[in-house]
């Protein structure tokens, strides 16, 4: 049986532990075993931490990649902001002169790096590790053409360097999990446009983040998407709980429900809705009729 | 070499080299040379959401870095309107690194104390709990509903752990530069 250590990070655990608790049981009902990470720190963010001090953002990111070579297992994370820091800090500490620097500061709590984990995404997992065809041998509930909008979020892809997922301008991988799963991908304008939390945007300037999701959900709405389907704890706390706060200030009538990777892939595994958590998106599951289920 | 452009020459000089000799010790330091392959095109702008919805410009602050006007690179509130989203960095055609040299430049502004303050309150949270955000009791029930443990098993949990990430982040300088900001 394959083995991840599952970084947690602070939105999944924090915002939405219903990313955290779906993960869990398709992992397991898909024969993944996911260990805890304890005592593992936020990872930390990227675009806020890595902006406020890179030098502390790489040690406090090794220390995260520290604990799971300790554990003997690479990690996997539901979160973007989680795969940026770690992938690129791993990326990093791959240089033997950059590692000794942070093994220096490391070592003044015992501690020490030594390059040997890897950072795959659970999509990765989902993907690469499982693959679409046992994936389809295993549907229980079919999509049936449900018009599913993708949100890829930046730090899946970018930087291509890092990252190693090909064409950031027009990915394909998670459309083609829509349309296996018997869903008919939508595409939409801006498709590839962030969603407009990250760097520090969404706690700085809330308002400007909210634009760029104002923007986003119209062009799905244009393309008559039923639903946004998101790799991201961070893009899916800024989607589902910023359609909140847009209608709140009236800016917004009809919001999108937001679904997560596992989410989707567990209700075509057949888990009960109430496990995967979709009563705890803020934008109700609204597609879920269209498949013949309902929260009980 | 006329007066003027020699001044010009020096001044640059030591914003790049700051750039660059900040930068270093995270990213290559051919990567952050980059910054002086700018042809001011301009694609990172057309490229950029934030660009099409604020201020901001990151083709000025890449030519910024390179004249050397660092206070006006440091102090615009609109440096911390790019949500590091690679686009510009992805696309630019002399492959500077656009996103990571706004990193960098972010850096030294925090050290130089422009700071939006909604970030302050996001780094302290960092030394109380190791996370940026702090729990609240509505997820706590929620983690209960679902079969979770209340609490995760993070730096919420392990008050030795969050007592480790507190010091490395006091070694690494971090504390320091906070504390200062905070004055
Ligand atoms: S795209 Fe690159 S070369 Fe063109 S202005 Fe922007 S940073 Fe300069
Ligand atoms: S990384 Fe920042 S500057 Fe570049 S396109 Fe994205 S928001 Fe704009």
């Amino acid at each position: 049986m394959k083995k991840y250590a599952y970084f947690l990070g602070c939105i999944t655990p924090l915002r939405y532990p219903n990313i955290e608790a779906s993960t869990k049981i398709v992992m397991r009902e898909l024969g993944i075993q996911l260990l805890e990470m304890n005592g593992a720190s936020c990872c930390p963010a990227p675009g806020v931490f890595g902006s406020f001090d890179l030098f502390n953002w790489l040690i406090l990111a090794a220390r995260n990649l520290a604990i799971a070579e300790n554990m003997g297992v690479d990690i996997t994370v539901t979160c973007n902001g989680c795969y940026g820091t770690l992938q690129e800090a791993a990326y990093i500490l791959r240089n033997p002169n950059k590692r000794s620097t942070i093994n220096e500061t490391l070592a003044k709590e015992g501690l020490s790096y030594e390059g040997n984990v890897e950072v795959k995404h659970i999509t990765e997992v989902i993907l690469d590790d499982i693959g679409l065809e046992k994936i389809k041998s295993l549907i229980k509930v079919p999509l049936n053409g449900l018009k599913v909008a993708v949100h890829y979020g930046c730090h899946y892809l970018k930087p291509r360097k890092i990252r190693g997922h090909g064409s950031a301008e027009r990915p394909t991988f998670l459309d083609e999990l829509v349309e296996a799963l018997g869903g008919e991908a939508v595409d939409y304008k801006d498709k590839m446009m962030c969603c407009g939390a990250g760097g520090g945007v969404r706690s700085a300037f809330s308002d400007l983040a909210l634009r760029y999701t104002l923007d986003k959900i119209r062009n799905i709405q244009a393309a008559e998407g039923d639903c946004v389907l998101n790799p991201c704890a961070f893009c899916h706390f800024q989607l589902d709980t910023g359609q909140k706060e847009l209608m709140e200030s009236k800016r917004l009538e009809k919001p999108v429900p937001v679904v997560f990777v596992t989410q989707l892939l567990g209700l075509s595994l057949g888990i009960p809705v109430e496990k995967l958590g979709l009563q705890y998106n803020k934008v109700p599951p609204y597609y879920l009729e269209k498949i013949g289920l309902k929260i009980a | 070499m006329p007066e003027m452009s020699k001044v010009l020459l020096s001044i640059s000089k030591a914003f790049q080299e700051e750039i660059v000799s900040k930068g270093s010790k995270i990213f290559d330091v051919e990567e952050l040379l980059t910054l002086n392959s700018c042809i001011q095109c301009g694609s990172c702008v057309g490229s950029c959401p934030s660009g099409r919805k604020t201020a901001w410009r990151v083709r000025l602050i890449i030519r910024e870095a390179q004249l050397g006007l660092r206070e006006r690179a440091l102090s615009k509130d609109e440096l911390w309107h790019c949500t590091t989203c690679y686009t510009c960095q992805e696309r630019c055609p002399r492959e500077v690194m656009t996103t990571d040299i706004v990193r960098i430049i972010r850096n030294i502004a925090f050290e130089e104390g422009y700071v939006q303050p909604r970030h302050v309150l996001v780094a302290e949270n960092f030394f109380k709990t190791g996370h940026s955000i702090p729990m609240k009791e509505e997820i706590k029930e929620m983690r209960r509903d679902l079969g979770l443990n209340e609490i995760p098993p993070t730096t919420l949990a392990y008050r030795k752990s969050l007592e480790e990430v507190k010091r490395l982040a006091e070694y690494s300088g971090f504390k320091e530069k906070l504390e200062k900001v905070k004055k």
